[in-house]
């Protein structure tokens, strides 16, 4: 029998997400075994124009170049799974977006401006092509990635953890941070996946997994407010490495004035 | 006459990355252009750290990149404690270069095994190289992966990882834990040993170059997470002083930033670190470079390889010494209050010296951030290394040749763009 092909692609991104697979160790090479993976430049595979059965994306689409590259990849894969904020949501660098600021941020940092090919917006893939499975977090959780590649090569739908970090810190029995500390912890907020690190590390979720499923942002807001946070920091904890996530979004703007400016 | 067009186009690389090319052209068997223009697309960190707070600081420059998250942590919690006034405790100061030295570990041996040594035994990547030398890169993902448990014990995760705050740690870890890591870090000396020798004896080209050195130095120790900037041609300054030595320009066709000492190129990370502190290894890692029988300082650019392997051993003795005594401290950081002012930070990132430098108002929110990674000051010196490499090499070799040796020059000095294998194509015009 043929083994699946699979690819990994980066667009604009930190290369965080991919060490998921670089750092799974003998994990990997058991992986190189069950799979023929056809492209991934990191691991020194290239071959931009394999067709493959699953394509792992990692990056948003900030580029005109990734947008035509993005494009082929669907064109050219079964399946295509985003890896973490960056395809999922846009990530950190989303944060452009907010007041359309690319061409200013492009001529102060610059000093050829005219050379430096961007798109406006950096945006999710799923702004541009169909999108099959997501998997969040900044960075993605490694053993998460693995189960779904099983369950991927097993035809079956991964699973997908929609429960929020408040429900983790339940069950790791960790200290709320909130409660104890009045620490403004979006936990409540947030998608469980990473095993509630920051509470259980003695600090405040900063919402790196993205949006959980059935939020309620406004209850959330109340609460920072209530533990005393300006509207402009209020902003800033909606507003950070998944700031174009919808929900998110929604929840911020309200906040939000120019470059955080508080009144 | 000959005139032979080279043009090689980069489809995709990391962090520098992008869209880039190799112009080569070469006339009369003379390098009449050569240019390496990189497009990565902008993230525009500097920009949209404007406005945040400065407890976010270490959060956002993380993702610069996932591969060396804790240099840019580390630069940047230095320059907030340097705007504010705050000197961490010498268990923080101890701690960081635990830190430090899981992410020198993991970052070299990802690059050694995965994407440095399968150039130098002939394979286009760890995974066929796996299966000639399973045991090699056996070693490897250990010593990978107890960096990535060194990062954990820390910072809850290898990758952006969240335990330190400017001031120290969030929390300290436990004396069982530490006990545990030593147990670990023990058992992998031999590996970290063995690494050194294999490294050694691989077959890398002779290709003596002149360059000059610059990485941070530190009175006592190998410098990691502090010191100050120094070269091998006389320079010895503060790090608030970097501004008025180095300079970043900009170049057309490329987002990729080069810098300059007094106008000339220069080296750094592990080979111009090893060069330049050789009186500051641990003696161990002292004994182990000598018997490798190569002298240091070296001007073989491909003995870049070979100080990483040399700061994976430094690393693990290091991470070993630091734990040797843990005690659980009675804080885990200093309570920070901002006030208006600018901070630098300097530390020795995996792939060299990494400056930062942030400007904040009373309300410690950041006005104005400068960061400089090691690879746009490698940028310059790449250049010329390319230029000497393929003379050396001899410009009348097969485009597939110089393609390969050109590739092999780029990744020795690992500059994210490296990641890739086979990244550079080629396509080539005769007339
Ligand atoms: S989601 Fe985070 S870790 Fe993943 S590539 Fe983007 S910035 Fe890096
Ligand atoms: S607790 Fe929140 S910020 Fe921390 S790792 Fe988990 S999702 Fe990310």
């Amino acid at each position: 029998m043929q083994r699946p092909h699979i690819a990994v692609h980066k667009f604009s991104s930190c290369d965080g997400c991919q060490l998921a697979f670089l750092n799974a160790g003998e994990d990997l090479l058991e992986l190189a075994q069950l799979v023929d993976i056809r492209h991934f430049l990191e691991a020194g595979i290239a071959d931009e124009y394999a067709q493959v059965d699953i394509a792992f994306v990692e990056g948003s689409i900030s580029t005109s170049e990734e947008l035509t590259r993005i494009q082929r990849v669907r064109a050219n894969s079964r399946f295509v799974v985003t890896l973490g904020a960056c395809a999922t949501a846009g990530g950190l660098q989303a944060l452009r977006n907010l007041d359309d600021s690319n061409e200013a941020w492009k001529h102060a940092v610059y000093a050829q401006p005219e050379f430096i090919q961007t798109l406006d917006q950096a945006e999710p893939v799923s702004a541009h092509i169909e999108v099959d499975f997501e998997l969040w977090g900044c960075p993605v959780n490694g053993q998460q990635v693995l189960a779904a590649v099983q369950q991927l090569l097993f035809g079956v739908t991964p699973l997908d953890p929609r429960d929020k970090v408040c429900m983790e810190c339940k069950r790791q029995h960790a200290v709320c941070v909130m409660v104890t500390e009045g620490r403004p912890c979006m936990g409540p907020v947030t998608r469980t996946g990473c095993g509630a690190l920051c509470p259980r590390f003695g600090r405040d979720c900063y919402a790196c997994f993205g949006p959980a499923e059935n939020l309620n942002t406004d209850a959330m807001s109340q609460r920072l407010q209530g533990l005393g946070l300006p509207p402009s920091d209020i902003a800033r904890r909606f507003l950070f490495i998944n700031s174009h996530a919808p929900a998110f979004h929604a929840a911020g703007r309200p906040f939000y004035r120019e470059g955080f400016a508080d009144d | 006459m000959t005139e032979r067009r080279v043009s090689i186009h980069v489809p995709a690389m990391t962090r520098v990355e992008g869209e880039g090319s190799l112009r080569l052209r070469i006339e009369h068997g003379k390098i009449e252009e050569l240019a390496l223009d990189i497009f990565e697309p902008p993230r525009y960190f500097e920009k949209f750290l404007e406005g945040r707070r400065y407890h976010e600081v270490m959060d956002i420059v993380a993702r610069i990149c996932g591969i060396c998250p804790i240099a840019y942590q580390m630069s940047a919690a230095q320059a907030l404690e340097n705007a504010f006034g705050i000197t961490p405790t010498a268990w923080v100061r101890d701690m960081r270069r635990v830190f430090y030295c899981g992410e020198w570990l993991q970052s070299h041996a990802l690059h050694v095994h995965l994407l440095a040594a399968p150039d130098f035994l002939g394979f286009d990547s760890v995974i066929g190289m796996a299966e000639k030398h399973p045991e090699a890169v056996r070693r490897g993902l250990r010593l990978q992966g107890l960096g990535n448990e060194l990062i954990r014990l820390l910072g809850a995760r290898s990758v952006h990882p969240v335990g330190a705050c400017v001031g120290g740690f969030f929390r300290a870890p436990t004396t069982e834990q530490v006990a545990a890591m030593r147990d670990r870090l023990s058992a992998a000396l031999p590996d970290a040993e063995a690494l050194v020798a294999w490294s050694a004896a691989l077959p890398v080209p002779d290709d003596d170059q002149a360059f000059v050195n610059v990485s941070l130095r530190h009175p006592s120790d190998y410098p990691f997470a502090e010191g100050r900037i120094v070269s091998d041609n006389g320079l010895d300054i503060a790090i608030d002083d970097y501004d008025q030595h180095f300079e970043e320009q900009h170049r057309s066709q490329s987002t990729a930033l080069f810098s300059a000492l007094h106008g000339e190129a220069y080296l750094v990370g592990p080979l111009a670190r090893l060069n330049l502190n050789l009186d500051r290894l641990p003696a161990a890692s002292r004994e182990l470079l000598a018997q490798t029988g190569i002298s240091f300082p070296s001007s073989n650019m491909f003995h870049s390889l070979l100080a990483r392997a040399m700061e994976i051993h430094i690393a693990v003795v290091e991470a070993m010494r630091l734990l040797e005594y843990y005690a659980e401290p009675p804080i885990a950081h200093v309570e920070v209050t901002p006030v208006a002012g600018v901070g630098c930070g300097a530390t020795e990132a995996p792939r060299g010296l990494l400056w930062q430098r942030y400007e904040l108002d009373d309300q410690g929110i950041i006005r104005d951030a400068r960061i400089v990674p090691p690879t746009s000051q490698n940028q310059a010196r790449l250049e010329v290394d390319l230029q000497q490499s393929l003379r050396a090499f001899g410009l009348d070799q097969a485009d597939d040749a110089l393609r390969l040796r050109a590739e092999t020059v780029i990744r020795n000095y690992d500059p994210c763009i490296s990641c890739a294998t086979h990244f550079l194509k080629i396509d080539v015009e005769r007339r």
